[in-house]
């Protein structure tokens, strides 16, 4: 194990490809192309960098907790800050990426899916930057639970489509875009927000998010003096904890842990857990974990994270998960909003939903490993979009029951 | 080894073919066989079955929505089997199965094509899977001797088409246009660039689909392909008036037919 970060797409070990209709396929060449020869050009690289430090607001910073830390068995902790991205999550470098390489084809109109309403807000952003026209797709479901972030679209110009069909969540908005996209495909850029999807999406989409762990682990060695042992994120798509495990790939001793949304349970059927229950088969143009009944129907997934509530993953996760190299445990809805909470007050950070599934995770392994360990975890977002879901779920809206 | 649906292109090519598609499952599996035979009946000569799925990307509204009545119903996949062979009891015609790839990778790509096979069905139309991603399913198809239909796009290089075209067996599915099913008041004028592409790779038996509902478009598209395929309007008929109202407009299709 020792040169897993120079695996590319289309293929990780068994997983991958491309399963789309054949009229995307042209599509999907023209951006690996594009891709592959901006991955080359300087230039690229620099237009990038810089709206990085002058928009995103990159490097993002590291800040150790040890309040926070005192629950999880005195482990030493420290958080990768993508919450202070500008748009409030990693979902921006992705989208920044996606949308230079959208102008360098030519494409003039981007389309999104998004659940949690941050992969959206990221575009809209982008587009607004750009001066392209955007259209974003959103689960009706996820319109409700995230209408804050509905608000900050149309805002920022950008036309938000509910989406009806299906379990009218992040699934069915990728359904829909993948259906605009085949239309529409002339002028209009799909900017995928996770790493799933077709090659290059699962490749090009870890890329752009590598940044975060190349810094975090610069961070780390330099405030520490060593490598973290336990490098820990929340799984949706999978593209922040691919992000920051990217880095530490090769170095050995580093454990890298994804978490996923259990939901109510993973021995209930509403849970968003792929890799712990899902198995093999093909969703979103490749082959992945996934979850599914016997005759191969994607089943509906649950999360009160919105952001976590897709029954399927990105193939480089199922290819680390087969190798051994990484290990993925579920985290229930009511241990991610404990950890939510926790976060608040011992350190004065409200994380997202997300994010808060990959601090429940860093509690256990804390406590599992004790106080020698070192922790490294990914706090993808901030949790303003969520403010209406806690305040339910802990009942300290005024007014509310 | 020899392929029905060749049979029927070779045979009938002179006045053009009509290949009909019904979602097996919709309203319910029985009567989606009537129908099936409905069509044959008015003059439907190759029909193409579609397995209802969660997540069909590449249908419109209205095939989304039968297909979400049909799972909704209860529809397994292992009622494909005697479905085709309840179809092929009743009527001559050739019976394709067209569905995405996942049912088909779990239920196990070889031991579908065997039960395929062995209920008379002719073989798969697969929408979402491409030649390049399709090793397997061709060592199942050759195997059990089923046909396999592939895509090609109006956006497809030289070189995809020439794949789709030598790797296909039964015909080529020729996309009319960039999007997905649905019925269209003009079937592009790309559809007419595809087949002629296709003819210079060396396609002999094209199929052209999406958007066509009209006896009038169907006999423009066989001036130039030698099938058309008619989907979304047969199925708004069914859900609308049963397989009375779908047969009576496969008979106004037909006559489309030179
Ligand atoms: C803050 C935050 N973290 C994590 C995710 C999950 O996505 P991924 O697994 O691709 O990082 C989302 C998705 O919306 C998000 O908004």
């Amino acid at each position: 194990m020792t040169n897993l970060r120079a695996q590319t797409g289309p293929y990780f070990g068994d997983f991958g490809g491309r399963y789309v209709p054949e009229s995307l396929i042209a599509a999907l060449d023209e951006l690996t192309e594009a891709y592959e020869l901006a991955k080359i050009d300087p230039t690229f690289g620099e237009e990038l960098a810089h709206l990085h430090a002058t928009y995103t607001g990159r490097p993002s910073i590291i800040t150790e907790v040890p309040r926070f830390a005192q629950h999880a068995g005195g482990a030493r902790i420290i958080l990768k800050r993508e919450d202070l991205n500008h748009t409030g999550s990693h979902k921006i470098n992705n989208v920044l990426g996606q949308a230079l390489l959208a102008r360098r084809i030519g494409k003039t109109r981007l389309i999104a899916e998004t659940g949690a309403g941050q992969h959206g807000v990221a575009t809209a952003t982008a587009a607004a930057l750009f001066g392209m026209e955007c259209i974003v797709y959103m689960g009706e479901v996820d319109t409700q639970r995230q209408a804050l972030n509905v608000a900050r679209m149309r805002l920022l110009g950008a036309e938000v489509v509910p989406v009806t069909t299906g379990s009218r969540t992040l699934k069915d908005a990728i359904n829909e875009a993948l259906r605009d996209w085949v239309a529409n495909v002339d002028n209009t850029h799909y900017l995928l927000g996770t790493v799933a999807g077709p090659h290059p999406f699962p490749q090009m989409v870890r890329d752009f998010h590598k940044i975060i762990g190349e810094e975090a682990r610069e961070q780390v060695l330099a405030l520490t003096g060593g490598l973290p042992d336990a490098v820990i994120a929340c799984v949706g798509g999978g593209s922040n904890a691919i992000g920051i495990f990217h880095a530490f790939l090769d170095d050995a001793g580093v454990d890298l842990i994804g978490c996923e949304a259990a939901g109510r349970g993973i021995d209930t059927l509403e849970h968003a857990a792929t890799l712990t229950r899902g198995r093999p088969g093909v969703l979103h143009g490749a082959r992945s974990y996934m979850l599914q009944d016997a005759d191969g129907q994607t089943m509906e997934s649950h999360s009160i994270s919105a952001g976590l509530d897709y029954p399927g993953v990105g193939p480089e996760h199922s290819w680390l998960k087969d190798l051994g190299r990484a290990s993925y445990r579920p985290i229930t809805d009511a241990d991610a909003m404990s950890a939510l909470r926790l976060l608040s007050q011992t350190e004065g950070i409200i994380p997202a939903i997300e994010t808060a599934h990959g601090l429940a995770g860093a509690l256990e392994v804390g406590r599992e490993r004790g106080p020698n360990a070192t922790l490294l975890i990914n706090l993808s977002g901030r949790g303003d979009k969520d403010m209406q879901t806690a305040g339910e779920y802990f009942g300290i809206l005024d007014g509310a029951s | 080894m020899s392929s029905q649906v060749n049979a029927v292109f070779e045979e009938r090519r002179e006045h053009g073919l009509l290949i009909g598609y019904l979602p097996l499952g919709f309203p319910t599996v029985d009567a989606s066989v009537d129908a099936a035979v409905a069509l044959v009946e008015n003059g439907v000569d190759i029909l193409e079955m579609g397995l209802p799925y969660s997540d069909p990307v590449m249908d419109g509204l209205v095939i989304q929505r039968a297909t979400n009545t049909a799972l909704e119903a209860g529809f397994r996949l292992s009622q494909t089997f005697d479905a085709v062979a309840a179809i092929r009891a009743r009527v001559d015609a050739p019976v394709l199965v067209m569905t995405y790839f996942n049912p088909i990778l779990q239920y196990g790509v070889d031991a579908f094509a065997r039960d395929l096979a062995a209920s008379g069905g002719a073989g798969l139309i697969t929408p979402d899977l491409i030649p390049d991603e399709a090793k397997e399913w061709l060592g199942a198809a050759e195997a059990h001797d089923l046909d396999h239909v592939f895509l090609a796009a109006p956006s497809s290089s030289e070189t995809r088409l020439s794949s789709a075209t030598t790797n296909s067996r039964g015909f080529v599915y020729a996309v009319s246009t960039m999007g997905i099913t649905g019925a269209r008041n003009d079937v592009d004028s790309a559809a007419r660039g595809v087949v002629s592409r296709l003819r210079d790779s060396g396609a002999r038996n094209i199929g052209v689909g999406l958007g066509i509902s009209t006896p009038e478009q169907v006999t423009e598209v066989l001036e130039y392909g030698d099938a058309a395929i008619v989907g979304s309007a047969l199925v708004s008929a069914l859900a609308d008036g049963g397989a009375q109202a779908a047969g009576a407009l496969a008979s106004q299709l037909s006559a489309g037919k030179h």
